[in-house]
């Protein structure tokens, strides 16, 4: 009948993938397929597993968030190109001229840094000058920020290996290295509520936490030398960790842009760029939203970590002030949900709270590292 | 009445959602105490922090042990209860609001609704009706049309399951604290309490623990640790608590074979392992296996991790060198780790207590090499040297194993020790040769290193026989004489000449032997004129070389060796053994024991727990995900279609449970496509 043509269809919602979604995610499962057949051997099960599935939830954001197909094809390619440049032999990083000046990881996370600060200069012209071009060029260096981190990460796993077979391990087991991936994961989940809510008024906000985490990078680099590849400890040696840090600052990524907002709109509450920044509903939903992925991705850290420290530690649950904070944390999102979801609330008040919420969330992140003892000292300054 | 209406008020508080909040922000300010106070310490260390007086306020509060605590436990519950209580008050409601499609809607009521439009029917009411809820239907709607007299209602909704979210997270949270105080310690608090369990605080052997202490291989849920050195065995482990312990009775029987550490080439430990076999008390049964940290191994309910490793005994035959005597008179010492032996100093006697040995020390000697001079590199240079591969710039460093180390404190009658570090293989700095010892008086503190030069032939006897020449008042005037002879040669030189020589050559060794250089520059400081005094020093410092220079030809004489060249090697060996000996006053200890062989035994620390809880915990973890997912990524939407065939309107009104930018866009989507449906 007529209808089925005229009104809109929303569930044939698989039928309307294109030929490229189903390349592209042939393409990342046969990659998985070929990893597993070369390096399957040296994997447990539950790294295969882990692989398995981070190639379906690839191909499931990518049909979701196209950007990601272009992002991933990207990252591919470079890193496999940095990767057959090294030919096995770490002294290269030294000789080859792209190693050494694009993409070895140290140089591509170099890069990430300063693309980082130049999108937020852009972002930042583009707002005051309430202009498009910038701000578009703000997005612009934000996705090739964005995609240096991540090639700097992939190449950064494929040095260790380098090293020494039993030094090789995923780059995020240090404190350098989770600042990288707090870095490009909070710049990309800012690009997709940009893409979603077409506006790139935010992003001006955004990039200042992404550029303190720059700061702290450089500084750790260049003060500390704290960028080079470390051999685990024992107690990291586990497909746990595969999981439960990427799930971890996915969190911390969404409630840091959620405070970044906050204070957009608080300022806008003011009067203060009250022209140039998005309307206040749009921020409040953005900020719910931030909160609301975090908290699911937080909740499900914090189990993971759980389930590892009881694998690692021998119990689920031992009040280490990391465990300490992260309830913390957790509890604290969980009020500001309950007061804007069952309460109602809106607003200023939530504003600040988001923007409380980061301080707290900040302290669990390194605070406790610095301040604190316990198990989890792994990332210590 | 009133009674009733107390009971009711307090339910009314109990199972707000206020209460709740303010519950959580209870708990999270306490959660922070515990984090900023180190918990389960030693209580001699809570009592050196807050004196005598805050000491017991704090340990009636709970502070030691915050998480434990009762107020801290009462908090949990009240969280339980309260939660408990919302699904109580709330849950049939949910259901019931779940399964209803709200059909009792009237018009009234619908245009009462936030987003709502109404539209003029073209086509015959049967066709508007039917390719609306065709329409409904392929967007996901379920819904009920209910006839109305003349008009027609359809009330319909869509991600109903969002409140199953609010059951699942409530119920998640209930279950995982249930789970969590299965697995915490109130049984044991209560018994505690009764007197049935009394605590051990004594130090003494396991066996002689008396049962009040000790808890049975059927507790529920217990969390211990055991060191076991490798050979032997074990089947209890301890439970901490508070200042005491309790020994937990295991249903089996640990054997440690052996204990493996592997490290990268770093130094970093890479592995740890332990081949155990357990040895089942009931069934006999043998199970010979690995553990390593992740991997532990599970018998009974009870997990057996890999916790730490300690040294379990290793057995050490030591060489003791009295450092401030005039005679060379080593002595052997034979001890093990975590014993005590006594030795005998003079007319003191000291303890010895073994407390650790180390077969192996990767340390970074870069810091001696030149590498480690200041730079100043421009901005460009710098970051140019950071780019290229993560991998460590290993040339900077100079990483070496340094070999075997052993630490133990020396307790003099007193009872105050002091705690030494002392590496048995001779280390290069500088171009020569020395034993380190390492000494400090307080954990806190990082070690002080005495350097032991070796003699040229690569032995400590050398320094030691030289030593004892200088601090042999005996020997001074003989030393004196044969500087004054050799320092002015030829016989022109008047006796008296010679004669001052040799006294002030006997004056500064003299003096050196007091306190070291200490004791010879404050002899400087007090007779001599300032302006003066520098000149003097080095005049005393040349003196006292050349002196040693004469005590070293006269150790070796003693020691039936031939004399030394005078070479910048017996130069350099004369100046360090100097530097040595002075500083020996400051060493702390009379004796320097030397690492004469060893026999290593290694211990491995496990950490056995039986947590029944686990997955009750995990399975309300479970729920609290899923429930997560739902409230916040299920959106319950209702649509209601009232169609008035008289008046040949129809009436839209669509209601979200949550006000999001979507909702708009939403409604103006079925806005737009159902204006198709009611054309002619």
């Amino acid at each position: 009948m007529e209808l089925a043509q005229t009104l809109p269809q929303q569930q044939s919602w698989l039928r309307r993938l294109s030929w490229f979604d189903w390349a592209y995610a042939v393409a990342l499962l046969v990659g998985a397929g070929v990893a597993l057949r070369l390096y399957g051997a040296y994997m447990d099960s539950y790294e295969q597993a882990i692989l398995v599935g981070t190639a379906f939830s690839l191909a499931g954001l990518g049909w979701h968030w196209k950007a990601v197909r272009t992002l991933m094809i990207v990252l591919v390619a470079v890193s496999l190109w940095s990767i057959w440049l090294y030919q096995g032999d770490l002294a290269r990083a030294e000789q080859v001229f792209f190693l050494k000046y694009m993409i070895s990881s140290q140089t591509a996370i170099m890069w990430m840094c300063f693309l980082y600060a130049m999108s937020g200069i852009a972002y930042w012209a583009g707002l005051l000058a309430r202009a498009e071009g910038p701000a578009r060029a703000g997005t612009g260096f934000a996705w090739s920020a964005t995609a240096m981190g991540f090639i700097g990460l992939l190449v950064r796993w494929y040095e260790s290996y380098l090293i020494g077979p039993d030094v090789g391990h995923i780059p995020i087991s240090n404190l350098y290295e989770v600042f990288v991936l707090f870095c490009v994961i909070t710049a990309l989940l800012y690009l997709y509520y940009e893409g979603r809510y077409a506006t790139r008024r935010l992003g001006a906000f955004v990039l200042l936490i992404i550029l303190a985490a720059v700061w702290f990078i450089l500084w750790y680099t260049f003060d500390r030398g704290a960028h080079e590849i470390q051999p685990l400890v024992p107690a990291l040696q586990s497909w746990w960790m595969k999981i439960h840090v990427p799930a971890n600052f996915v969190g911390y990524g969404a409630f840091s842009i959620a405070a970044m907002v906050g204070i957009a709109y608080l300022l806008s509450g003011k009067g203060l760029l009250s022209r140039v920044l998005p309307p206040a509903e749009l921020m409040d939903d953005v900020m719910y939203k931030c909160i609301a992925i975090g908290f699911v991705f937080f909740t499900i850290a914090t189990i993971l970590g759980a389930m590892w420290a009881a694998e690692a530690w021998g119990g689920y649950w031992s009040w280490d002030p990391k465990e300490t904070w992260a309830l913390i944390v957790w509890l604290n999102y969980a009020a500001w949900l309950h007061m804007r979801l069952i309460k109602g609330l809106r607003g200023p008040i939530l504003a600040w709270w988001a923007i409380v919420g980061l301080l707290v969330t900040t302290f669990a992140f390194i605070g406790v590292n610095m301040f604190l003892s316990g198990l989890h000292s792994y990332g210590s300054l | 009445m009133a009674q009733h209406t107390r009971t009711r008020a307090a339910y009314d508080l109990l199972s707000s959602m206020r209460f709740a909040i303010s519950l959580l922000t209870v708990l999270a300010i306490a959660s922070v105490v515990g984090t900023v106070l180190k918990q389960a310490e030693p209580y001699a260390n809570y009592i050196s922090q807050f004196g005598p007086f805050w000491f017991p306020v704090f340990e009636t509060l709970g502070l030691y042990d915050v998480y434990h605590a009762a107020w801290f436990l009462a908090i949990l519950g009240f969280l339980v209860l309260s939660t408990s209580l919302c699904i109580y008050r709330n849950g049939p409601a949910m259901l019931r609001e779940m399964r209803s499609f709200r059909e009792q809607a009237t018009e009234r009521s619908l245009r009462h609704v936030h987003h709502r439009a109404e539209y003029g029917i073209a086509a015959a009411p049967e066709t508007v009706l039917q390719r609306a809820t065709a329409y409904l239907a392929a967007q996901g709607f379920r819904f009920r049309i209910i006839p109305r007299g003349e008009d027609t209602l359809v009330a319909a909704k869509a991600g109903s399951y969002h409140r199953t979210g609010y059951l699942l997270t409530h119920c998640g949270i209930v279950v995982i604290c249930v789970g969590g105080l299965l697995d915490g310690n109130i049984p044991l608090k209560l018994r505690q309490l009764s007197g049935q369990l009394v605590l051990e605080t004594r130090d003494v052997p396991q066996s002689q623990v008396p049962p009040q202490s000790r808890l049975s291989p059927g507790n529920l849920s217990f969390r211990g640790n055991v060191n076991i050195p490798e050979g032997t065995s074990a089947n209890v482990v301890f439970q901490n608590v508070a200042d005491g312990y309790l020994v937990q009775e295991l249903p089996f029987t640990i054997t440690l074979k052996k204990f493996h550490i592997e490290h990268y080439s770093t130094g970093q430990p890479r592995d740890f392992a332990s081949d155990i076999v357990v040895i089942d008390h009931e069934t006999g049964e043998r199970y010979e296996r690995t553990i390593r940290v992740n991997y532990p191994f599970i018998h009974r309910g009870i997990a057996i991790y890999q916790a730490s490793f300690a040294d379990g005994g290793t057995r050490m035959q030591l060489k003791g060198w009295p450092l401030l005597s005039p005679k060379v008179a080593p002595f052997d010492v034979a001890g093990a780790v975590n014993q005590a032996t006594r030795i005998t100093s003079g007319d003191t006697e000291i303890r010895v207590e073994l407390s650790d040995f180390r077969p192996f020390n990767v340390e970074d000697l870069s810091a001696n090499t030149e590498s480690s001079r200041i730079e100043v590199a421009s901005v460009s240079k710098k970051v140019l040297a950071q780019l290229g591969s993560g991998a460590a710039d290993l040339s900077k460093k100079d990483l070496r194993n340094v070999g075997p180390s052993f630490q133990y404190r020396l307790r003099d009658a007193q009872g105050q020790a002091k705690e030494f570090s002392n590496y048995m293989l001779p280390l290069e700095l500088e171009g020569a040769w020395y034993l380190m010892s390492g000494v400090r008086s307080t954990p806190n503190e990082g070690f002080r290193f005495l350097r032991l030069p070796l003699d040229p032939d690569g032995r400590i006897d050398g320094h030691m026989q030289l030593r004892a020449v200088l601090l042999d008042e005996q020997a001074w005037p003989e030393i004196g004489r044969r500087f004054a002879n050799n320092a002015v040669s030829g016989s022109t030189v008047p006796a008296e000449m010679r004669a001052r020589l040799a006294e002030s050559a006997e004056k500064v060794m003299q003096l050196f032997a007091v306190r070291g250089f200490e004791s010879v520059g404050q002899f400087i400081e007090k007779g001599i004129p300032q302006a003066e005094q520098e000149k003097a020093a080095d005049v005393y410092v040349k003196v006292l070389e050349g002196a040693a220079l004469e005590a070293l030809q006269l150790a070796r004489e003693r020691a039936r060796l031939p004399p030394a060249p005078f070479d910048p090697k017996t130069l350099r060996f004369v100046r360090d053994t100097l530097t040595s000996v002075s500083d020996s006053f400051a060493y702390g200890a009379p004796v320097y024991l030397q690492l004469v062989q060893y026999e290593e035994v290694k211990a491995s620390g496990l950490q056995l727990t039986r947590a029944p809880g686990q997955n009750i915990v995990y399975g309300g973890s479970l729920m609290l995900v899923l429930g997560v997912f739902a409230m916040l990524y299920i959106r319950e939407r209702r649509i209601w279609l009232l169609v008035k065939s008289a008046q040949g309107k129809m009436l839209l009104a669509m209601a979200t449970n949550r006000q999001t930018l979507e909702n708009e866009r939403e409604f103006e989507s079925h806005k737009a496509a159902l204006a198709e449906a009611v054309k002619g």
